[in-house]
């Protein structure tokens, strides 16, 4: 009796599927463009300290300061999204009951989690480009084309391990508990890393424990994306690829367990 | 019903405990092709807790789950399927007809939307933003939700909370009219009326089992039934040989009797003890049947808990 029930089930047409998946990232990002509340001030915070510190306070120390500030607050700028913008929609919906629907319905694998993705990278392009507007005109930072393209692809590659860890604390705490949490992780990570302030100013300890966090390693990137970091940048790369991916596989299997 | 055998969800011995909590204790429950069969039961019965299993939310630590003869996760399984949840914050900003687009497209052959919004009554909404809709009209999108993507099963848990009795009948014969196109409805609800109104079958659950099982017809034969309460010294032996007794048993010190005839029971059990005290009779309604279908199994559970103690 199973097999003919098996046999009568409809299959589910390829592009039926891709169509899925297209209309999920389509409405989450209509349902948040309606939304400014959630989503202007993940991406304003950021801008507003990089003018702050990074361009009305740096003055002094000239363009190349600016310079190095703009891809130290646009890793800074880029985590919000990811650690916000993801980690704090999921532990809404998760409170709210909306992920458990999503899961009873036959959603395609992912796709929930690919549309919130889609977003935090539009977020994060659209914080690195602020920034870029706010360095080139106020802050007299003069980038090639090149560069300011290669800082807005780290920006927007760079915001999905911090998507993951997101991810990862928005399947720990439900609800409003969240934003707190997630806080508590976003401004020390900055910190120690020196996006706020350039490590060699942080004492020696600090300096040397800076690799362990995810965002020293962007920084990396982005520092040498505007020209600032001369050296070898796959193995910053790879440790990005390794923290992603490891957040990421926690937070599906806690998904997968509880919901 | 031409396929009035075909298993198309099934709970064998299925086991889920929260902690140190048993939600589920062995449940049984059978779902056939095109029937509704209604799972009633108080709070913390365990009716959550099955559909979870059924629909594949959570997972079953002994026992076997199946949907359309698969394990209810697979994605095969669900495609098959329409569910209304007892609480779903949707999202706020997005209008009903996105939301209807956006559900119709998981499944591979959904009703057009407009037919959708025909048969759930919401195609006057279609155009208005889920946030600004009362809560009556949210659970008909909801349930548009539900049927959307012409699911073969349809899981309605308490789908007329917060509806007024008008919406509640247009909900009615909206689920009849899904019946009469071949569907099945797995559907939990604390109105028995509702129940009455649609099921073919009902399952009463109480402490994580199914404690009665039958057709609307063979829960009202148990009500029609009458029960016997007394305090008497008489052996139930004795109580247990007299022909009109259906079931008798010695509880706390009482005597629990059912019976069709209540007078003969009583007339029977006055003259064969003088000293009998506290006595009650009891002709239940569906809903007295089925507080007192749960209770008994409150007071087996209570005992076995001293017992265990």
């Amino acid at each position: 009796m199973n097999t003919v029930m098996l046999s009568a089930a409809p299959a589910m047409p390829r592009g039926r599927l891709i169509g899925a998946y297209l209309e999920e990232a389509r409405s989450e990002c209509l349902r948040y463009m309606r939304a400014p509340g959630f989503m202007l001030p993940i991406m304003l915070f950021p801008a507003m300290f990089y003018l702050l510190f990074g361009v009305l306070m740096a003055k002094s120390n000239g363009a190349e300061a600016a310079r190095y500030l703009l891809a130290s607050y646009g890793v800074f700028g880029v985590m919000s999204p990811g650690l916000f913008g993801f980690g704090v929609s999921l532990a809404l919906e998760r409170d709210g009951g909306l992920l458990t629907f999503k899961r009873a319905l036959p959603m395609p694998p992912g796709a929930y989690l690919l549309g919130k993705m889609l977003m935090a990278m539009a977020a994060a392009g659209v914080v690195i480009l602020l920034l870029l507007t706010m360095a080139l005109t106020l802050g007299h930072v003069s980038l090639s084309l090149s560069q300011a393209a290669a800082l807005l692809l780290t920006g927007m590659l760079g915001v999905l391990p911090f998507c993951a860890l997101g991810m990862f604390v928005g399947t720990l705490i439900k609800g409003q508990g969240a934003p707190g949490m997630l806080q508590l992780i976003y401004l020390p990570m900055s910190f120690l890393s020196g996006l706020w302030f350039p490590l060699p100013m942080l004492p020696k300890f600090l300096q040397q424990i800076a690799p362990v966090w995810p965002s020293y390693h962007l920084d990396m990137l982005a520092l040498a994306a505007v020209g600032m970091n001369k050296g070898p940048l796959l193995g910053h790369v790879l440790v990005l690829i390794g923290f992603a991916a490891v957040f990421l596989l926690m937070a599906a299997r806690r998904l997968r367990r509880h919901g | 019903m031409p396929h009035s055998h075909d298993l198309i969800a099934s709970l064998d011995g299925a086991i889920k405990r929260y902690g140190r909590l048993t939600a589920l204790d062995g449940a049984d429950l059978q779902l056939h092709r095109g029937e509704l069969l209604a799972l009633l039961g108080p709070n913390g019965a365990g009716k959550t807790t099955a559909i979870g299993l059924l629909l594949g939310l959570i997972r079953a630590e002994a026992g076997t789950v199946e949907l359309f003869g698969q394990d209810p996760q697979r994605i095969e399984a669900r495609r098959r399927i329409g569910v209304m949840l007892q609480s779903a914050e949707l999202p706020p900003t997005l209008r009903v007809g996105e939301l209807l687009r956006l559900t119709a497209s998981y499944y591979p052959a959904p009703r057009a939307l407009a037919e959708s919004a025909e048969l759930a009554g919401v195609t006057d909404l279609l155009k208005r933003p889920y946030a600004k809709l009362s809560g009556g009209q949210q659970r008909r999108v909801q349930f548009a939700l539900a049927l959307c993507g012409r699911p073969e099963l349809l899981f309605l848990d308490e789908p007329t909370v917060g509806m007024d009795i008008e919406a509640r009948r247009k909900l009615w014969a909206a689920i009849r009219q899904l019946i009469a196109e071949g569907c099945s409805v797995l559907l939990t609800t604390h109105y028995l009326e509702e129940a009455e109104a649609l099921a073919d079958r009902v399952c009463v659950m109480s402490h994580g089992r199914m404690v009665h099982e039958g057709t609307v017809d063979e829960l009202r034969a148990r009500v029609a039934l009458k029960r016997i309460r007394c305090r008497s010294s008489l052996p139930l032996d004795t109580v247990r040989g007299w022909p009109e007794i259906n079931e008798a048993r010695l509880e706390n010190e009482r005597l629990h009797i059912t019976a069709a005839e209540a007078e003969v029971v009583v007339r029977h059990l006055l003259a064969a003890d003088p000293y009998l005290r506290e006595l009650e009779v009891h002709r239940a309604g569906l809903a007295e049947a089925f507080t007192e279908l749960t209770r008994d199994a409150d007071e087996v559970a209570d005992t076995d808990q001293r017992e265990a103690a």
